[in-house]
Parts: structure tokens; sequence; C-alpha cells
């Protein structure tokens, strides 16, 4: 049974990465995206991550992507792109040799070294208590600092949104060249 | 019996070289973007599969600070697309040479 499940799950994580890569159409690729999110959260659920893939689903799927879709739309670049072109003569096989490489080096770390840590530094991920349980006590204890300077980058990342979004009528500080 | 972690090793390292071959490839700055978060996702499987060999919740928590950070990354990263946009309509990576002296 959970052979069955990280099978058909990898199959949608993967199927659905190929897609956003290969995808002529943006919305395509966004709609993969979905796919492959909503397989990695499957495969999150196998592993007793039950939060994550809660998170995973609502905040990847529900919010990213959503803002994906907005900025295409937002944009009017819903429409087929000529993948086939390539301005830069060779790119294209030095992807693919890269992409080989670094599977290759990946593989060639997962045979010579190994996990050798220790167990259980920061708290059992089973035992007693459910996933959320254990997980909200270590981030609120150990990790709380990290927690709180979350909050901080969330605060930057929202000014700073604002500031580059802002559109500027009467050409002031910046966006004097803005044509509109 | 469970999956063995190395499968779910595997397969995290080939959806990280898909992201990684997707941002090679593509020229439009939106699906390169997708392809960063492809790689994301692919680094986030890895660390819940090794909480889970390790039984340490640890990981679980690094995925979590992941998520946040993947979310301010794309608020701000879609933002400067947009400003990209307002100057110039077309959405591929070449064009974006405005630094060029």
């Amino acid at each position: 049974m959970d052979w069955v499940v990280f099978v058909v799950a990898g199959a949608a994580v993967l199927a659905g990465a190929l897609g956003v890569i290969l995808s002529t159409h943006p919305v395509h690729s966004a709609l993969m995206l979905v796919m492959t999110l909503f397989g990695v959260a499957v495969l999150f659920v196998a592993q007793q991550a039950h939060f994550l893939a809660a998170v995973q689903i609502i905040v990847y799927a529900g919010a990213i992507v959503v803002l994906f879709l907005f900025v295409i739309m937002l944009l009017g670049v819903d429409r087929s792109e000529n993948v086939s072109s390539e301005p830069l003569v060779g790119q294209r096989p030095v992807a693919y040799l890269a992409g080989i490489g670094v599977i290759a080096a990946i593989f060639l770390l997962a045979r010579t070294a190994w996990v050798s840590g220790a167990a259980s530094v920061a708290g059992a991920a089973d035992g007693p208590g459910s996933n959320v349980e254990k997980l909200a006590r270590s981030l609120f204890t150990r990790y709380l600092l990290a927690f709180e300077m979350t909050s901080v980058l969330l605060v930057i990342a929202v000014v700073g949104a604002v500031v580059l979004a802002r559109h500027s009528p009467s050409g002031g500080v910046r966006g004097s060249e803005d044509a509109g | 019996m469970s999956v063995p972690g190395a499968w779910y090793l595997g397969l995290a390292a080939m959806l990280f070289s898909i992201g990684a071959v997707g941002l090679l490839i593509r020229r439009n700055v939106l699906i390169m973007f997708m392809c960063v978060e492809l790689m994301l996702n692919a680094v986030n499987l890895t660390f819940v599969t090794y909480a889970r060999m390790l039984n340490d919740i640890g990981g679980q928590v690094v995925v979590f600070f992941v998520l946040v950070v993947a979310a301010a990354e794309v608020v701000v990263g879609l933002a400067i697309i947009v400003s990209i946009f307002r100057r110039r309509a077309d959405a591929t990576a070449d064009d974006i040479s405005l630094l060029k002296g």
C-alpha cells in the first residue's frame, strides 16, 4: 500500500515537474506546478508530516500558484511562447548536461556518504502525541528566535513588495521614466 | 512495509534536477520562478525524508521555515517582475539588460 502511494505520487510529481518546464503556455505550467505540489503533499503525509502537508496545500497551491496565475493574467502574457528558439547557441545541450551532472553528483554522494548524525537532536518525530503538537513544541521552544525572525522577514517582504509595485503617477522619487 | 527513505531521496534528486534544467532552458521569467519553486520543493522533500529516517522533528521545522521564505521570495520576486513588465512588454530573461551600460 505504501508503495502504491509512493509510486502514484512520485509519478505525479515528476510528470508535473516535466510539464512545468516543457509547456509552452505559462498557465499550463502553473497548473502543472499545482500537480507537483499536490504530489509532494501526498509524500509528506506518507512520511507522517501531516501539518506540513496541509501547509503545503494552503500556502503553495492556495497562495503562491494563485499569485503566479494572477500575475500571468495581470500582465497579459497568457499566450504561447516559442520554446525552441535558442538565442544563446549551445545553451540547451549544456543545460541538459548540467542537469545530468547534478543528478549524477547527488547519486554519487548518496552512495559514498550517508547519514551518520545523531538521531533526535531536536526531539523525536514519532512517539506519542500528534505531529502538530511535536512540531509546535519544537518551534516555540528550541526554534523560537528563528520563528520570531520569520515575522520580521515577512514584514520586510510586504514592505518591499509595496514599494516595488507602487505606481507613482506624478513621477516622484522613483519611476520617473515609467511610461504607464 | 514502508518505502525506504532512499527512494524518496532519489525522487527529490530527480525533482531538483528537473527544476535546475528548467531554470537553464526556459527564458520566460515566470517559468524560471516556477522552476525555483520546484527546486525548493525537492529540498523540502529531502528534509522531511531525513526527519523520518533520523526520527528528528527538526527536519520538519526547517521545512516550515523554508515555506515562509518561499512565500516571501515569491511576493518580492513577482513584484520585481511586474515592475520590469511595466517598462517593457516582453518577459524573457534576455530582455532584462537594463543594467547594461
